[in-house]
């Protein structure tokens, strides 16, 4: 048994420079050393209970991969990281770990919890960095399941039931696989080659990703079944991206984060020779809280605004986003306007945006949500000069599968409805699960969906003789 | 990938090209569109499908030469391949039971015009086309056009082919001759639709148009391609491309059409003389 590591604090992560990572989109956090690695793993009590795993949405053993990497085991850590989760690259960047592993990590009582998720980070790029062996292709059980989007949930379902040796393909809607991996989640926070190692990763284990296939247009739901797939996972994720219903919303200039982000990513236009325009701003006001603001808000910096704007209506406390992400954004010069609302998006003579109209809040008392609920305050209007606007205020559903798929109910929010955890639809053999049903929420709940549903899926098949 | 099989100049800046895309092709109907990238690293364009064949497999894709995606994919002949090719994407024109209908179409609009015309003489309908262009050179799908309709008008700017005039003349004209239409489907500029708008709307006749916005994914997810229909928000990637006209606000859309001009501008140029290189 390794010595313990008493230390209080658990071991800083080095980053880029706040000034010179907020002009550049290389990755932030740069990642432990082998020995930053070991030595925190030496933080790690084992408790016997494992309050960290349960706090797992994959149930990832995580004393056990822990006390490997403090072995110099990396190898060892890798097998056990691998079994549980199909991205272990990818959950130890954007994973929430303070709600999850960490949140309930004994350590965390009296100091800093152990940096697991830093920790899953440096064990996954270890593997990737020294070994070339690749995962094999298991044996066939002769069954055919059909997964329709190639996201965190999508991809997470294909991983497990390639493992149980089901044929696996997966349609998605993009030129590229990986969904929000790749649209969504900046270059400085995810690099989008890993993203592309781990697909690489789950192709070697046989599951087939078929680009540029819309489910509910090109192919419907029964369509799969009669090509002879006999489950089918919807893994569609969250949709159209909703605006304020203020007047000005259609000036150019104002975006949706989705449509700004996929710009910035997927169409990699913060690179000087894309060929996807982007606006160039100076002021940009970027408005919601959550971790999707966070990234566009960075990324407008980034790509050489000046001054850019996080503008909430509720406080700084209430902020959906990550701490870190609301911590790294500020380091980075963001500024923010909490407890403010947009009432009107202001343009000039060409239909550009050259303002907007807010007015202050302050909170009340608290609405179903369990939260503060944000009221005016009287007579606080006040203009803020801008020439683009990021709306981040969530999304709804994608209507393209339930019009196309008869006996398939949603509520009235559009979601998919489930029976619960293993995300049975109400139709027999079709599951759903990730923000096709949740509506938008984090990488790893969609992950842990998919997880739930590929058991799910095999149960059903295996029962049906 | 998908194969070009054939490649045909309809007039100097309007191709067309039938493509290999059995899958599209069987799904396929009349005011539906498709997203291709002509390269591994080329923008989503969105096009409406002009025509297809579900037999042997194939749509046909008729583009006119405006930006960088589109020069790219020009630069392509037979037997290359298109790199990617997502659809079909939007809801398809609803022409069921229309029994007289005037279709108009405006320019390189007539690539998407026509097939609605062709669906409706199928269904037994009575068509009026009315077709403009700016002068006889830019003409396309005369004998298609022809083919399908129980009248057509042609119209150019210019007057240096058919008649001299705006289709909105030809449409008021046949109006005012006592012609009943059920229906006005105009597909062509913006300016173009909103003026024919206009008119119908004094003769109180309902009029589809089909819009086509800046776009990315086209399924639903960046909301780039939003316009206002009768005061609402509308997605016309999954909402239409086809609006009821009288709705729509064509001012704003013309507005958030012109966002990228610059970068249009400064891309074209850029590309002319690389994509001329290439050619050569």
């Amino acid at each position: 048994m390794p010595e313990r590591n008493m230390d209080p604090k658990k071991c800083p992560m080095p980053s880029q420079e706040p000034n010179v990572r907020n002009k550049n989109f290389k990755e932030v956090a740069l990642g432990y050393t082998y020995e930053m690695a070991v030595n925190e793993a030496k933080r790690c009590l084992a408790c016997p209970k494992k309050p960290c795993s349960s706090g797992c949405p994959v149930g990832i053993d995580i004393p056990a991969f822990i006390s490997r990497v403090a072995e110099d085991d990396m190898e060892g850590a890798f097998k056990i990281l691998s079994a549980s989760s199909a991205l272990p690259a990818v959950c130890g960047r954007v994973c929430p770990q303070e709600t999850q592993c960490e949140g309930k990590c004994v350590r965390g009582i009296k100091g800093e919890s152990v940096g697991i998720g830093r920790l899953e980070r440096f064990v996954a790029d270890w593997h990737r960095e020294h070994s070339d062996e690749k995962p094999e292709m298991p044996e066939q059980n002769g069954h055919k399941v059909a997964i329709i989007g190639a996201g965190p949930s999508g991809l997470t379902a294909a991983g497990d039931l390639a493992k149980l040796g089901y044929s696996v393909t997966v349609y998605e809607a993009l030129h590229l696989a990986g969904g929000v991996l790749v649209y969504g989640i900046p270059e400085f926070r995810l690099p989008k080659s890993i993203v592309q190692q781990e697909i690489d990763n789950l192709k070697a284990m046989g599951v087939k990703i078929e680009t540029n296939m819309v489910i509910g247009k090109i192919l419907t739901v029964d369509e799969l079944f009669e090509m002879g797939f006999e489950a089918v996972y919807i893994a569609s994720g969250a949709g159209l991206p909703r605006f304020m219903g203020i007047p000005g919303e259609s000036l150019k200039g104002v975006y949706s984060a989705n449509e700004y982000l996929t710009r910035v990513n997927l169409m990699k236009a913060y690179k000087e020779d894309s060929k996807t325009p982007i606006k160039k701003s100076r002021n940009v006001a970027v408005v919601g809280g959550g971790n999707v603001a966070m990234d566009a808000a960075r990324s407008a910096k980034r790509l050489g605004a000046e001054n850019v704007y996080i503008v909430y209506r509720r406080g700084m406390q209430e902020l959906p986003a990550r701490a870190e992400e609301v911590e790294h954004a500020q380091e980075e010069g963001i500024i923010f306007r909490t407890l403010t609302n947009p009432v009107e998006v202001l343009g000039d003579e060409n239909g550009m945006v050259r303002g907007m109209k807010c007015v202050e809040m302050e909170l009340g008392e608290p609405d179903e949500s369990g939260r503060r609920r944000p009221i005016v305050k009287q007579g606080s209007e006040f203009e803020l000069e801008i020439d683009t606007m990021i709306m981040s205020i969530g999304t709804s559903p994608n209507p393209l599968i339930r019009q196309t798929t008869p006996g398939l109910d949603t509520n009235r929010h559009g979601c998919i409805i489930t029976n619960g955890d293993d995300g049975l639809t109400t139709r027999e053999g079709v599951y759903a699960g990730g923000d096709a049903v949740t509506g938008a929420a984090t990488v790893i709940l969609a992950m842990g969906a998919g997880k739930q549903a590929a058991k799910a899926i095999d149960k059903y098949v295996r029962s049906k003789k | 990938m998908f194969k070009i099989l054939k490649k045909e100049e309809l007039n100097p800046t309007v191709t067309k090209m039938v493509v290999d895309a059995p899958l599209i092709a069987k799904k396929a109907e009349p005011g539906q569109f498709i997203i291709f990238r002509a390269k591994e690293d080329s923008e989503r364009i969105p096009l409406t499908v002009a025509d297809y064949d579900r037999q042997s497999g194939t749509i046909t894709i008729i583009f006119q030469i405006v930006g960088y995606g589109t020069m790219e994919l020009n630069t392509l002949n037979e037997g290359d391949c298109i790199h990617d090719l997502v659809g079909p994407l939007g809801r398809a024109s609803e022409i069921d039971g229309l029994k007289k209908v005037a279709v108009i179409g405006g320019g390189v609009g007539c690539a998407i015009a026509y097939p609605v015309a062709k669906k409706l003489h199928e269904n037994g309908c009575e068509v009026h086309s009315v077709v403009g262009f700016r002068s006889k050179d830019l003409v396309i799908l005369e004998k298609e056009f022809n083919s399908v309709s129980d009248k057509v008008c042609m119209m150019t700017d210019d007057g240096s082919y058919g008649e001299k005039g705006l289709v909105t003349a030809a449409l008021e004209k046949l109006i005012k001759e006592g012609n009943q239409y059920d229906e006005v489907i105009a597909i062509g500029p913006l300016v173009m639709m909103k003026f024919v708008c206009k008119l119908t709307k004094q003769y109180n006749i309902k009029t589809i148009v089909s819009m086509n916005p800046i776009m990315i994914d086209g399924t639903g997810m960046c909301g780039g391609c939003r316009i206002t229909v009768g005061g609402e928000t509308k997605f016309a990637c999954v909402d239409g491309p086809d609006f009821d006209g009288h709705q729509v606000d064509f001012d704003e859309a013309m507005q958030r059409g012109s966002i990228y001009k610059e970068f249009e501008q400064r891309a074209r140029e850029k590309g002319c003389s690389l994509l001329k290189k290439e050619v050569m």
